[in-house]
Order: C-alpha cells, then sequence, then structure tokens
C-alpha cells in the first residue's frame, strides 16, 4: 500500500504538553518511569520530533511547573472527569449486582483504569472504532453505549445492546462502532488493525472521504497480550501498510496472578514499537490529563495518515482479576500505592486547584451519575428475558440459513428440535 | 466426447492416461449441451474476477496471492487488473491477518482470505471460529461477517502428514459457519460467487489436485451473475440401487465406481453434496428413500467425520428406509504417510467404494484390508 498517497502535513515542533500538577512519584520497582524517551527506529521519517508528555517532563519540568494554565478547557475537565465517574459508579454497582446473583459468569471490572479509557475514547468521532477485550464495560460506556444498554447486557436481558446473547466480555454496539468485546486474549488486536485497514481502504480504493481525514481505531489489551504473536504480528503490520490504528496498552502489571515482570523477558513495552518501525509511547495512566495529551498526538497521526502507535499506558486495576479472583498474591503496599494516585480523585483535585468548576458542581455530577447508574439496574431488572425464540436467530445474518424454517416458523417451534434437525 | 470420456475415466485408471494423450486432430466438439470446457483453476479465477469487478469493497489477501499470482496459480492476473491495494500479499502471519481479515468485514468490507492450505488455518482458527462464526449471534445481528476463507483442502500428491488433513468435519462442526466444498467447475465457479455475495462467513474447501481438471460448462455458468444455492446439493448421477454421497475430490472416484458398478448390474446415485454445512439433508434423504441404500465417502478422518452426520441424519429421518447398514469410507485413521504406496493406502480408491456400494447390495464380498 503506497504511503505516499496521503498528503499529510509533516509534523514538526513538539507540542508543549503540560501536565497538571505534580503526581505521586513512580513506582520504583518496575522501570516503567514516566520519564522514558522513545528509542530511534530505522526510518528517519518517523523520527520527527513526536512529542509526548514522557519525554516532555523529563525535559521540561522548569517550563511546566512555571506553567499556571489548565491544559483543559472546563468543558473538557467536566466531560473527562463525569465519564470517569460513570465508570466507577458503573463498575462498583456490577461488582453489587454479582455479588447479589443479578449477573453471573465472568466479570471483570476496570476500577482504577478509568483514565486510560476516558482518556482515549472521549477523543474520537463517532465513526472511530473500538476493539477492548474482556475488561470492555468502561469503554463501552465511553465509547457512548448508554449505561442501562449496558447493564441490562449484563443481566442477560433483551433489552442489553447485544440483546442478552453477548455478555460482559462480548459487548458489540454497531452504531457506536465498538466492535468487540473478546474473551481471547489478543484476539481483538487483528479485528482492529482490519478495522483501521478498511477505514484507510475506504479512503484510498472506495474514495470515500472524510473531512477529518481517516477514521481511526483503537486496540485496547494489557500487558499479557503484549508477549502473545497476534500482538506482534499486528505491529509489523499496521506499520507495513500505515494503518490508521493505535495500540493502547493498558499495562496494569498482572495478568490474573502473573506478574508482568515474571512473563515478559523486557517488560518495557513501548520499546517494542520501534523495533516495528512506529513510535512507542509510556504515560502515566493515573493521570487522565496526561493520556489525553498522549493520545491527542496518537490519534492525530492515525488521522493524518503517517500510521500507528504503540501507547503503554502504566495504570493498575484496584480490584482481581475478575469477581472471581481472591487477588491473594499482589501486595498490599502496591494496591495502597495505586490508590493513593486514584484518578478521580487526582483529576478532582486538579478541577478545584484550577478553579474550573466547584466542589459542589462536581458533588452535582456525581449525584447525576448515580441516579443513571441506579436507573440502568433498575431498567435492566425490569428488562424480560430474551424469548426462547432468540435461541436460533443471527447465528446467520442471511435469515434462510438457519433458524427459520421454509414455512416461515422458528425452527425451536419444530418437534424435532432437540434432535437437532435444522434444515436449510 | 472424448473430453466427457477422459473427465469419466479420470486420471487413475490406464485406460484414463491414455486417454488423455489421445488429442483428435481437429478437436471438434461434438456434443452440444456444453460448449465449453474450463479447468476448476480458471471457473476459480474467473468468479474472483468477477465478483471483484462488481463490487469494489470486495479484496484479496494472503501469501503469494499477488506478485506470485497465487501459490496454485487461482489468483492470476488478478494483481495486474486490481492493484495492491485490493490484491494484498501478506506476510506469513495466519493468526495476525486472518484477523485484519475479519476486522475489515466487521467494519464493512468483503474480505477474501486465501490460505496456501487449509492446514495453515489451524494458526488462525480462533479467528475464523471465535471472531467470525460468532459475531454475528454474539452481537445480536449488529455485527454480520461477510468474509471467505478459501484454500486447497485435504490431501494432494506426497506433501506428508501436516500438509495433508481434510477439514470439512472441523469447520463444519461449528454453528456460524457455511462450508462449501466443490467439485466441477461449474460448482467452483458459482459456490465462489455465492460465498463472496453471501453476508455470513464462508469456509470454502478447494483441492489441489482438481485444480487442473477441466469439466464442461454450459454458458449460463459462464455468465457473470451466475451463482448456485448454498445449502443444496446435486445428484451428479440417477440411480436406484444405491445412493452414494461424496464431496470434493471424492465425487470424481464416486462416478468411475458408479460406472463400474453399473456394469454388474448396479445402478448408484452419486450426490454432489457441495455444501457441507448447511448439509442438504432434504436432497440425501429422498436419494436414500428411493434407493434404501446409502455409502458416504470422504477423504478425511472417519472418526467424527462427515460421513457420521450424514448417517445419523438418515437413521433420523429416514430410518424404515433403509434396507442394509449405512457404509462409511472415509480415509485411514492416521496422520498422511509420505511414501507413495502408503498413500494410496490412506486415501479411499475407486476399488474402495465399489466394495463398500456392492456390501450395502448384500453382494456378498469379504471386506478388503483397508491398511
Amino acid at each position: 500500500m503506497a504511503a505516499a498517497s496521503f498528503t499529510a502535513a509533516k509534523f514538526l515542533a513538539p507540542v508543549a504538553a503540560r501536565s497538571g500538577g505534580d503526581r505521586a512519584p513512580p513506582l520504583p520497582a518496575i522501570g516503567a518511569a514516566s520519564a522514558r524517551p522513545r528509542r530511534g527506529a530505522q526510518q528517519t521519517r518517523l523520527r520527527t520530533a513526536l512529542a509526548v508528555s514522557s519525554d516532555v517532563l523529563a525535559g521540561n519540568k522548569a517550563a511546566q511547573a512555571a506553567a499556571g494554565e489548565p491544559v483543559v478547557t472546563r468543558e473538557e475537565a467536566l466531560e473527562v472527569y463525569e465519564d470517569m465517574v460513570l465508570g466507577r459508579v458503573f463498575e462498583d454497582m456490577c461488582a453489587q449486582m454479582y455479588y447479589r446473583g443479578k449477573m453471573f459468569g465472568f466479570v471483570h471490572l476496570y476500577n482504577g483504569q478509568e483514565a486510560v479509557s476516558t482518556g482515549f475514547i472521549k477523543l474520537l468521532n463517532q465513526a472511530d472504532c473500538v476493539v477492548s477485550t474482556y475488561r470492555d464495560h468502561v469503554h463501552a460506556l465511553s465509547k457512548g453505549v448508554p449505561a442501562r444498554s449496558v447493564m441490562a447486557e449484563l443481566f442477560g436481558k433483551a433489552t442489553g445492546c447485544c440483546r442478552g446473547q453477548g455478555g460482559s466480555m462480548h459487548m458489540f454496539s454497531a452504531p457506536h462502532n465498538l466492535l468487540g468485546g473478546f474473551a481471547f486474549i489478543g484476539e481483538g488486536i487483528p479485528v482492529a488493525t482490519g478495522a483501521a485497514f478498511a477505514a484507510k481502504y475506504r479512503h484510498e480504493v472506495l474514495k470515500q472521504s472524510s473531512p477529518d481525514g481517516l477514521d481511526v481505531t483503537l486496540a485496547f489489551f494489557g500487558d499479557g497480550t503484549c508477549n502473545n504473536g497476534q500482538f506482534f504480528e499486528c505491529l509489523n503490520m499496521a506499520q507495513l501498510w500505515k494503518l490508521p490504528i493505535v495500540f493502547v496498552v493498558e499495562n496494569n502489571l498482572w495478568a490474573i496472578g502473573m506478574s508482568h515482570l515474571r512473563a515478559t523477558s523486557d517488560p518495557e513495552i513501548y520499546k517494542k514499537g520501534p523495533a516495528f518501525g512506529m513510535p512507542g509511547v509510556h504515560v502515566d495512566g493515573m493521570d487522565v490529563l496526561k493520556v489525553r495529551e498522549v493520545a491527542k498526538e496518537a490519534i492525530e497521526r492515525a488521522r493524518r495518515g503517517e500510521g500507528p502507535t504503540l501507547v503503554e499506558c502504566e495504570t493498575y486495576r484496584f480490584r482481581g482479576h475478575s469477581l472471581a479472583d481472591p487477588d491473594e498474591l499482589r501486595k498490599p503496599d502496591e494496591k495502597s500505592h495505586y490508590a493513593a494516585r486514584d484518578p478521580i480523585t487526582a483529576l478532582k483535585k486538579y478541577i478545584i486547584e484550577y478553579n474550573l468548576a466547584t466542589e459542589s458542581e462536581l458533588k452535582s455530577i456525581e449525584k447525576k451519575i448515580d441516579d443513571i447508574v441506579e436507573e440502568a439496574v433498575e431498567f435492566a431488572d425490569a428488562s424480560p428475558h430474551p424469548p426462547r425464540s432468540q435461541l436460533l436467530e443471527n447465528v446467520f445474518a442471511d435469515p434462510k440459513g438457519f433458524g427459520i424454517g421454509p414455512d416461515g416458523k422458528y425452527r425451536c417451534e419444530d418437534p424435532k428440535f432437540t434432535q437437532g434437525t435444522a434444515q436449510v | 466426447m472424448l473430453g466427457v470420456a477422459r473427465r469419466r475415466l479420470g486420471s487413475g485408471t490406464v485406460l484414463g492416461q491414455l486417454m488423455q494423450t489421445l488429442r483428435p486432430a481437429a478437436a471438434p466438439r461434438t456434443y452440444s449441451a456444453a460448449a465449453k470446457e474450463i479447468t476448476v483453476r480458471e471457473a476459480l479465477n474467473s468468479a474472483l474476477d468477477e465478483e471483484m469487478s462488481a463490487d469494489p469493497s470486495v479484496f484479496l489477501m494472503g501469501e503469494e496471492v499477488g506478485e506470485y499470482q497465487g501459490a496454485y496459480k487461482i489468483s492470476k492476473g488478478l494483481l495486474d487488473k486490481y492493484g495492491p491495494d485490493r490484491v494484498l500479499d501478506t506476510p506469513i502471519t495466519e493468526a495476525g491477518f486472518t484477523g485484519i481479515g475479519v476486522g475489515a468485514a466487521y467494519h464493512g468490507l468483503r474480505p477474501i482470505v486465501e490460505f496456501m492450505t487449509f492446514n495453515f488455518s489451524m494458526q488462525a482458527i480462533d479467528h475464523i471460529i471465535n471472531s467470525a462464526a460468532k459475531s454475528n449471534y454474539m452481537s445480536a445481528g449488529q455485527i454480520s461477517v461477510p468474509i471467505v476463507f478459501r484454500g486447497p483442502n485435504g490431501a494432494a500428491a506426497g506433501v506428508g502428514a501436516q500438509h495433508s488433513q481434510c477439514y470439512a468435519a472441523w469447520y463444519a462442526h461449528v454453528p456460524g459457519l457455511k462450508v462449501l466444498t466443490p467439485y466441477s467447475a461449474e460448482d467452483a465457479r458459482g459456490l465462489l460467487k455465492a460465498a463472496i455475495r453471501d453476508p455470513d462467513p464462508v469456509v470454502f474447501l478447494e483441492n489441489e489436485l482438481l485444480y487442473g481438471e477441466s469439466f464442461p460448462v454450459s454458458a449460463e455458468a459462464l455468465d457473470s451473475s451466475f451463482c448456485l444455492p448454498i445449502g443444496k446439493a446435486k445428484i451428479e448421477r440417477q440411480g436406484k440401487d444405491v445412493t452414494i454421497t461424496a464431496f470434493s475430490k471424492m465425487v470424481g472416484y464416486a462416478l468411475q465406481a458408479a460406472d463400474i458398478l453399473a456394469k454388474e448390474g448396479i445402478s448408484a446415485e452419486v450426490i454432489n453434496l457441495r455444501s457441507i454445512r448447511p448439509l442438504d439433508r432434504a436432497a440425501i434423504n429422498a436419494s436414500v428413500r428411493k434407493t434404501n441404500r446409502l455409502v458416504t465417502v470422504e477423504e478425511g478422518f472417519p472418526q467424527h467425520g462427515v460421513g457420521a452426520e450424514i448417517c445419523m441424519a438418515v437413521v433420523e429421518d429416514s430410518f424404515e428406509y433403509l434396507d442394509a447398514p449405512v457404509e462409511r469410507i472415509a480415509g485411514a485413521d492416521v496422520p498422511m504417510p509420505y511414501a507413495a504406496n502408503l498413500e494410496r493406502m490412506a486415501v479411499p480408491q475407486v476399488e474402495d467404494i465399489v466394495r463398500a456400494a456392492k456390501r450395502a447390495c448384500y453382494r456378498a464380498v469379504p471386506m478388503a484390508a483397508t491398511a
């Protein structure tokens, strides 16, 4: 694929990314310090100065400490705050509902990682795609899927975003371009790369262009996935074909009970980007504003057709891997270290400090979110279970392929249903 | 006439080989029904060409499909015609590029993913099954996956255990996939065009040894809107004594067996299944109700194979009509050996089908050792 077909403006000067306020010092042992510059790569064209919050932190600490300006407007700050609070309150409610038996199976909660989802997804357009893993509730919410649809899906009701067919790990929403929800580690990465491929194909071959540029796809996945073959295959192909994708690693240091350090020969994941010729960036994933700065650049790069970026977000999940995980292997001091860096508390502090909103305005947002989530639970509770006929529907998009017999009736009404007869 | 005789005898018999070397001087076609003969390779190539020309969202990706013109030359000429944006040479990354194809299909394109052989699809099977087959169901109809996975399947000649497996039973096991197995050039054209137009994931199992075989095609089959229905079998040869079901290369063997059986007074009906999922149970049952005896033929391993499913389909619907136990002919239950004589023993031959049909008709012939 000729990359030369894009007349993208060369990105020359680094954006002076100022992050607001000081954060707690990074966890020493892991070596995932925020002040790590990118490594050089083979192609000089890629090495036009791509500013990264981490880079700038290293160099411009003085300059930034002097800056008294917030990096976001009031509207943006409130939007971001509301989205993170929605993610947190929703996930807490999921835990409650699970223990009350309303939700079942595998449920993986996102508490603590909200900065990554909000920081990235709130910058997207409706036409941009998000592909996630089984820890996908909050990605769905950030992308715009209503809380009641997600909650009803988790309850397994017919009003869920997938009518109860997918469940916690398989959130799909075509109108919001949320392409899943995948249970297998690494499965979403090639699918996301394919969606990015489709965006580029539509632009170049089908000549359907949008004034903004290419539609961007975000692939979210974890640290454990970065040891999977498909991850590397897609880094290669995405860079080879200059696809409009951002690979977002939510490095929460743990894959169920396997520490990232025990599983990975070189734990610095962002370094794997330049090995394939794309920029690799590390960012503090507990700080939504830093994530947002990096995300802005990576997404713009992709939109202009400059190709993929690998962004490693250092983040942490406050709960276990899933609600069935007793979470005994993680040390209490590690947990408390990250609890002190709670992204929501940090943003609240930032907003108040820079006078973007008052405490009471923030409280009213929290109240609003509480109401939304409670209403979502009531809605899900009141919704009906899927009808029996839904069992055989939607196996194929072609309705004559399955599910509906030649007389137009549902196959499961057929007296031979239990014998598995399902003729075309 | 010669053309038909050549096809019927194939290359398996001495007479067949002799027929292949005989060429009439002026080569006039004496049969009027089929005006033209094309190879399966040409049929597939023309189907790909026509569908890519008709719909710009159709594109082909796979190893060596572009500059090499296709590992088996199926995609010959397509790169020159459609350019590298629509005929993509991929790196050797089945899991990655299959997933990319699925993701592109999620997002509005119609990819054709070629596997150099279906053995390599095992590296990508997670995407074929979990991302493609199940997505329409998991998303309750929001995300349909109009993708075609195609490539040669089954045994070739002397390629060893890792390049010879038949995947029909594997993929046909999964709800959400359609599995097609063309035999003739007409099948190849019609079914591939149907598969590309179909909104669901289709596994299209070709056969390497059939690529070079010629078949007569009608003018209708050469039309660019020609399409065969998915899920319908074809009665290749009418008969009344025993039904033989087969797919892909085994259809040719079954037809040869039917010729031999005819000389012994057994009239065999040969069904070319064409579609393994959905299986045309109605056609199979109708045929068995007529003949009362069934022989299933497949190249793959016997356990949990296509023949087992067909047997059960007939037992469920037409048990009272069976006059003899269902006979199953399959490949030997061993990984494919390399030595040529062992390989011949590991794959069904025409004699095996003849013997099974006779057993079904109670012509007392002792079971031959098959391994």
